[in-house]
């Protein structure tokens, strides 16, 4: 039997990179909230710089809740299933993917938020690629700038800025939407390998800037700057000079008394007045025990598969489909962000990328989103390229050969011997449009340890996509054989199996017929019910989705605060 | 390295013989003092405190499965190759934990090689010439050799991933002994600093120490050291 506990004003499931967040505004209006955390507490012993441990097996998120409920993928409804990933980083701990993540906190641009109108526009409705459910956000960048500034300065964030109020900065990003301050850090250093890459690019005429980061460039918040060790990628910080959750805003929220945060606790549905169609809670699960936490107000914050899991694992007489499902909106429009057809290159001297962090880098937006003119070409969107100092040694053991070697024996070992520190694999992030036929639902076979079926993925990338990836490949080639290199390598489009940005699947807009979320991020059919994360996002744009979502979440969160009665009341 | 040749099925031979001097080789690198006297017995003396079981593979796997790891990464005029760094060492502990999943596909795969060796060549594989071994080990990797479930390849790609994690992973984990495998490519080492200097494009001098040789990341660590920046 469960255990019924004492109602709360607000319950959170998820603690990680946007329940994080959203505590935070909700416990400073005197709200009571109790986070709800599949994971632990871990803390800077726990992340040493340890390759193997990080990045090939996965620890400390293999041997975690989200590990066994890794989503399966097909391509399509008749394709075959493509192997399962043993490991995922997404991970449950308080902080969540926010403890190990690369970091990178961009904004999205304007065009992200209004690719239906905006290419209409310029370049007439039939742009559009045909099967495509994308639609304008239900507001532009200027609603959600205020929430990129204040998530930009609670969490901590590094950068330069391109545009403060309409003022053009070159040393920034000269296609970021205006913004009413800098960041609250100056960027993260370069190298002088990424130094060389940004002259390259000047070059070519491109405008180079260093990317923004939720890592400390000096101190902040009382925690110190970053040390450039070298395993920051899939691994947390030692120094807590990586801004999760875990050290910047859940701790704010708690020293408010208002949060309460219950480790450990597995959600498993999400329950309903059956009269009204309200949430009254959550169901979870802890050390084998069954509880129920009764609340005003549920917020879904686990990762984009998990919160349409849950709703979907969910049924109720109100709701036989799952819950917020009557409209069938759930798990559609799904996005893995385009991340494939990477560019790695080779040099004929060596690059000393062994030290620094996937976020210390050099970006050119110049043929990211509509950032250049698509009359000619047979795409819309576009990718961010992204050249970072980021290498360990069983990942540069294992490097390409290109072609100039065989892959084992003296011949081999000679090669690594000479080019293991002489080349970069360059970050490539994409617009990804949403699709009728890409889509989330529940696999009828793969099942969790607790017997509840994981998310599955029936989705692949479509021709806009591959021209895209094709396009922005050749700029990236171009732009490292300007710096140098005597080999590029192109590598394929790749699939859309689970990825560490996956968008879509609780869609936020207007259209009641179309969208899950409201504008506010709470669910259309259950007033009381909001869904923080990327799951609301109907764009991906070209850039890390995190401080998105992060803002969305503050949005939300502030948004109940401010209307407490009349979402929570009923 | 402690483990006698009388105890393994088989005489020593030269390849071990060449294996052995080769980590006494690199244990001079690394500045281990060593008493004058002939390469082999420096390395005996070397080697000696370095007790090693088998914890997951038979004696006749390990034999199997040290000398392809020792043609994957050999030893030659580039240094020390993977029989040096102790990737087989590495597999073997991993095969009990992290690599359980693998412990079949190893059992079933080097029985394998043996059996396409004696098949192809008339010789188990362990006592084929160096030569022969690359010769069927390019059979496996293309895909040619007999055999193997559900292929050859499958099996060589899981073997080459291991022996790469076993000699360029961090020393804790029983591979890259003496730092053969990060010295080979240049790694210039663990840093919890890294100031801009140290991000030029030369790289600085190499440091050479385990993660778990700092108190913070050790089991009985510093709770102190282990705290700082962190809260609540």
């Amino acid at each position: 039997m469960a255990i019924d506990l004492k109602k709360t004003d607000v319950v959170i499931v998820g603690l990680g990179a946007v329940g994080g967040v959203a505590a935070l505004p909700l416990a400073r209006a005197g709200l009571d909230v109790i986070g709800l955390e599949a994971g632990s507490w871990l803390t800077p012993r726990d992340f040493a710089p340890d390759e193997l441990r990080n990045n090939f097996r996965g620890w400390p998120q293999a041997a975690q809740k989200a590990n066994t409920e890794i989503p399966t993928h097909r391509p399509n409804a008749s394709a075959p299933y493509s192997p399962r990933l043993p490991i995922h980083p997404m991970m449950n701990g308080v902080g969540g993917t926010s403890l190990h993540y690369w970091a990178q906190s961009w904004r999205l641009n304007p065009w992200d938020f209004r690719v239906v109108s905006e290419t209409t526009r310029r370049y007439g409705a039939a742009r559009i690629p045909k099967g495509s459910t994308v639609e304008d956000w239900p507001f532009g960048l200027e609603e959600l700038e205020p929430y990129y500034d204040t998530v930009e300065h609670e969490v901590g964030v590094s950068g330069q800025a391109g545009n403060i109020g309409g003022t053009i900065d070159p040393r920034g990003n000269l296609f970021e939407g205006p913004r009413r301050r800098g960041y609250p850090m100056p960027p993260l250093r370069g190298t002088e390998f990424t130094e060389r890459m940004a002259t390259a690019a000047r070059k070519l005429g491109w405008q180079p800037f260093p990317g923004p980061a939720a890592v400390n460039s000096q101190t902040y918040d009382d925690r110190p700057a970053c040390q450039y060790h070298g395993y920051c990628n899939r691994g947390g910080c030692h120094v807590s000079a990586k801004n999760s959750t875990a050290v910047s805003t859940i701790p704010k929220a708690m020293e408010t008394k208002r949060l309460q945060v219950v480790t450990q606790a597995i959600a498993t549905s999400v329950a309903v007045d059956e009269k009204s169609g309200r949430v009254t809670g959550v169901n979870y699960v802890k050390g084998g025990q069954e509880y129920f936490q009764p609340a005003d107000v549920v917020l879904l914050a686990s990762y984009t598969y998990e919160n349409v899991r849950l709703l979907l694992l969910s049924k109720s007489h109100a709701f036989p489909n799952g819950l917020a499902n009557n409209g069938g909106q759930v798990g559609r429009h799904y996005m893995s962000h385009h991340t494939g057809n990477p560019v790695t290159a080779l040099f004929p001297f060596e690059l000393n990328n062994w030290y620094g962090l996937p976020a210390q880098g050099a970006a050119v937006d110049n043929w990211a989103d509509d950032n250049f003119d698509h009359s000619g070409l047979d795409f819309i969107g576009g990718g961010n390229l992204w050249v970072y100092s980021d290498r360990r040694p069983i990942g540069a053991a294992s490097m390409s050969t290109f072609g100039k070697a065989p892959t084992w024996g003296s011949a081999w070992k000679s090669f690594i011997k000479q080019n293991a520190d002489r080349f970069n694999v360059a970050y490539l992030q994409k617009t990804t449009l949403p699709y009728e036929d890409n889509y989330l639902d529940l696999d009828p076979v793969a099942k969790d340890p607790m017997g509840f079926p994981v998310t599955r993925i029936t989705a692949d990338h479509k021709d806009n996509e591959k021209r895209l990836g094709a396009f922005v490949q050749d700029k990236m080639a171009q732009w490292f054989m300007e710096a140098g290199a005597i080999a590029v390598e192109k590598g394929p489009t790749g699939t859309m199996g689970p990825s560490t940005h996956a968008y879509g699947g609780t869609r936020m807009g207007d259209n009641r017929a179309s969208n899950v979320v409201n504008r506010w991020g709470f669910v259309h059919e259950v007033p009381n019910l909001g869904i923080l994360g990327a799951s609301v996002m109907g764009t991906s744009g070209a850039h890390n989705p995190t401080l998105t979502a992060q803002a969305l979440a503050w949005r939300t969160a502030e948004h109940l605060a401010t209307n407490w009665k009349t979402i929570a009341g009923g | 390295m402690a483990r006698e040749a009388g105890d393994r099925p088989r005489d020593v031979s030269r390849r071990d013989l060449f294996k052995t001097a080769g980590a006494g080789a690199a244990a001079a690198v690394a500045g281990a003092p060593l008493a004058p006297s002939t390469a082999v017995a420096q390395a005996h003396l070397a080697a000696a405190p370095q007790l090693e079981a088998l914890e997951t593979l038979t004696a006749a796997e390990a034999d199997i499965l040290e000398a392809i790891c020792a043609r994957l990464i050999p030893s030659d005029e580039n240094g020390p190759g993977a029989a040096e760094a102790r990737a087989a060492h590495y597999i073997d502990r991993a095969l009990t934990g992290p690599l359980r999943a693998s412990r079949d596909a190893y059992a079933a795969g080097l029985a394998a090689v043996d059996v396409y060796a004696q098949a192809s060549k008339g010789v188990p594989f362990p006592k084929l010439a160096p030569r022969d071994q690359d010769a069927v080990l390019t059979a496996m990797e293309s895909n040619a050799a007999t055999g193997f479930t559900p292929n050859a390849a499958t099996f060589f790609n899981l073997v080459r991933t291991h022996t790469i994690q076993g000699t360029f992973c961090d020393p804790y984990y029983g591979g890259n002994a003496n730092f053969a495998g990060w010295d080979l490519i240049g790694y210039p080492g663990l840093r919890m600093t890294v100031g801009p200097e140290e991000q030029r494009m030369s790289a600085p001098k190499a440091v050479r120490k385990s993660a778990y040789e700092d108190a913070m990341f050790a089991r009985k660590g510093s709770q102190r050291g282990g705290d700082h920046g962190h809260r609540p």
